[in-house]
């Protein structure tokens, strides 16, 4: 963290630019309060994996792409989703198992994938998203798009890490990896099973590489920025390892008994929606409405239908 | 003897093994300090240590290699792959270097390691959370495949898995995990590989299954008495090898069989047991058929999810209808 808070104040956009980052933030935010709350009643199954903490990154990192760019994120993929700006009603409705949510309710919270919105997936398989995001970069070379892998700091031990980093970098492929440390993969600490610095394995692979804090979205919009240019100039892969943390357990069934005393606390005080109000002045307007927003996509949500699961109506094509 | 959860046995039996041979040792995935993300090893790392128990980074080929390559010099690795939906990052060592090395070694040196896994559906955690992906390595000589019913089977099973000189893929299911059971013998039974248990006799028909599929057969069974039918539930425990002739003994009696899979039907080891059948019993045979899922990925959604699983109502359903049985009858 220490690397973080001596990150250099980014340049703040203007108000209205300001205003709609800090806006898609509080969605994710609400909508994660939201999930959790609908989980501990019982609404939610399985397991979630919430992004609270961590808004700045997707955020940020999203606000950058364009419309021929494609995003690839993890199973704590909500905020990638609604950064994208995936519908919160069809999103929420996906985790409730509705018919109207985004994958029909066949996906389920890790695994929601949105084309329409460039959210080529959600995936479950921990590096997943850096090799599908690898491929969408191959294919995304010719139409001049780029591709984005959000994923962890565990996932850098993955093999799919290190195979498609160099692959990626070989073929000079337009993709932007963005690592999201929380310091955490699932209860332990990321130092313990991290060799080296994270940042030192990109850059060993010879990609223009870069550690951010994560929890200032102008930043990450300009590091993204910085980053996603250079990809789809044909400069090849870029890497962005951003610092930040996750406020809730791993997972619904996590405690977060392995936090190291005071640090839950000294991360709030460096939460990204402050920090972004505190850059922005009044945002009381943009407060308000998303609070209208959620309340009325929750409603909507706990109202619409199950898919069916009467065999005629469930029909599936065979691929 | 109290009861136990089919968690703690498992916890049991490696502690057991952990005490009893230095060899063992267990590593994987948040099992040391954290005990387990299904709180099936805790206590294992402050009372063995970390030499003996400890935790890796998410790198399941690693795991795997590493299992295997310390399993060929004299350790006796017990791993834990988090979710079965994992396990094809770890094929490559389970499936080409691990099973292979007893048999094209020339038997130099066994590979004494265990895999332990997760599986099952149910639990509304979608299509990569949720696999039995059992035939996924049912094909591979030198492997032995487990998927134990019950606490006291757990137990033993997994005991004679870890003393079992060459490769075991040890499957639990999810939806067993808070089962409980007293423990029989005390729990020092070691049940060796390759053998079923019959659950429940009976004369009609024979319902064969493993893991949370005997417990839907055993319920499938009471619904059917009512109807008059009387079904045998046997439980294979092993997939591999399988008994072939606890099922020709069987059908001897039933005439009838029907294999209960979680699992799609295409390629499934329900599949293999219909071809043990026809090869074994030929003469035996009135009926022979499969209840599996459809041929489609795992369906989060609750109404979907139900649906897929073939639970009791839909086993005791589909025996009706082969044996052209109204409900109620009796
Ligand atoms: C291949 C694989 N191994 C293990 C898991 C179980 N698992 C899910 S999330 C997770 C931790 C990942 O940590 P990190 O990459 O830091 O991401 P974070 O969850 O902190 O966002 C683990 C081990 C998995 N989903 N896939
Ligand atoms: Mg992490």
């Amino acid at each position: 963290m220490t690397r973080a808070q001596a990150a250099k104040p980014s340049a703040v956009p203007d108000r209205e630019e300001a205003l709609e980052l800090y806006r898609r933030m509080l969605i994710i935010r609400r909508f994660e309060d939201t999930v959790q709350d609908l989980f501990l009643k019982g609404q939610v199954h399985g397991t979630t994996h919430l992004y609270s903490g961590q808004e700045a990154v997707a955020v940020g990192v999203c606000s950058v792409l364009a419309e021929n760019d494609r995003v690839a994120g993890t199973y704590r993929g909500h905020g990638h989703a609604l950064a994208l700006g995936v519908e919160p009603q069809g999103l929420l409705d996906e985790l409730l198992g509705r018919a109207t949510g985004v994958c029909g309710g066949r996906a389920g919270s890790m695994n929601v994938i949105d084309l329409e919105h460039r959210l080529i997936g959600c995936f479950g398989i921990v590096g997943g998203s850096i090799a599908a995001a690898t491929g969408a970069a191959l294919a995304l070379k010719r139409e001049g798009g780029v591709a984005v892998a959000f994923f962890g700091d565990g996932a850098t031990n993955q093999g799919y890490f290190h195979e498609c980093l160099n692959f990626a970098r070989v073929f000079r492929l337009p993709a932007v990896y963005v690592c999201e440390n929380n310091l955490y993969g699932e209860f332990t600490p990321y130092e313990q099973v991290t060799a080296g610095e994270i940042r030192a394995r990109a850059e060993t692979l010879d990609i223009s590489s870069q550690t951010i804090d994560g929890n200032d979205v102008f930043g990450v919009q300009a590091a993204a920025r910085e980053a996603v240019d250079r990809a789809r100039a044909g400069e090849g892969p870029c890497f962005i390892e951003a610092l930040t943390y996750r406020y809730v357990g791993h997972s619904r069934s996590d405690p977060g008994r392995y936090r190291k005393p005071g640090e839950l606390d000294e991360w709030r005080a460096r939460d990204p929606l402050i920090r972004a109000r505190e850059a922005i002045g009044d945002t009381a307007e943009v407060d308000r409405a998303v609070e209208a927003q959620i309340a009325q996509v929750i409603e909507n949500a706990l109202a619409a239908p199950f898919p069916s699961p009467d065999p005629d109506a469930r029909e599936f094509k065979d691929g | 003897m109290a009861e136990i959860e089919f968690r703690e046995a498992i916890r049991d039996a490696l502690a057991e093994e952990l005490e009893r041979d230095e060899r063992v040792v267990v590593f994987g995935e948040d099992v040391a300090a954290a005990g387990g993300v299904f709180v099936t090893t805790p206590g294992l790392f402050e009372k063995f240590g970390p030499e003996r128990v400890f935790d890796t980074p998410i790198s399941e080929l690693a795991l795997a290699g590493a299992a295997f390559g310390s399993a060929v010099c004299g350790l006796r690795p017990v791993i834990e792959i988090m979710f079965g939906d994992f396990l094809p990052l770890v094929m490559d060592s389970l499936v080409n270097q691990a099973s292979k090395y007893f048999y094209i070694s020339n038997e130099q040196a066994s590979v004494p390691l265990v895999v332990r896994s997760a599986v099952g559906a149910g639990g509304r955690f979608g299509a990569i959370h949720s696999q039995s992906p059992v035939t996924w390595f049912q094909a591979v000589p030198g492997l032995k495949l487990v998927a134990p019913s019950t606490p006291s089977d757990a137990k033993a099973l997994l005991k004679g898995a870890i003393r079992d000189d060459n490769p075991v893929l040890f499957l639990e299911h999810k939806r067993l995990y808070s089962l409980k059971e007293e423990v029989i013998g005390h729990g020092s039974e070691v049940i060796g590989l390759g053998s079923a248990a019959v659950r429940r006799e009976g004369s009609d028909v024979t319902l064969v299954s493993v893991m949370k599929g005997v417990h839907d057969c055993l319920a499938a069974a009471e619904l059917l008495a009512s109807d008059g039918i009387d079904a045998e539930v046997i439980d294979l425990r092993t997939l591999r090898p399988l008994d072939r002739g606890a099922i020709a003994e069987s059908l001897s009696k039933t005439n009838r069989l029907a294999a209960v899979e979680e699992g799609p039907r295409t390629g499934g080891w329900a599949g293999e047991v219909l071809a043990v059948a026809a090869e074994e019993s030929l003469d035996d045979v009135d009926d022979l058929w499969r209840i599996t899922t459809p041929e489609h990925p795992i369906p989060y959604s609750p109404t979907l999810e139900d649906a897929f699983l073939p639970g009791a109502e839909a086993i005791a359903a589909s025996v009706r209808a082969r044996l052209g049985v109204a409900a109620g009858r009796s």
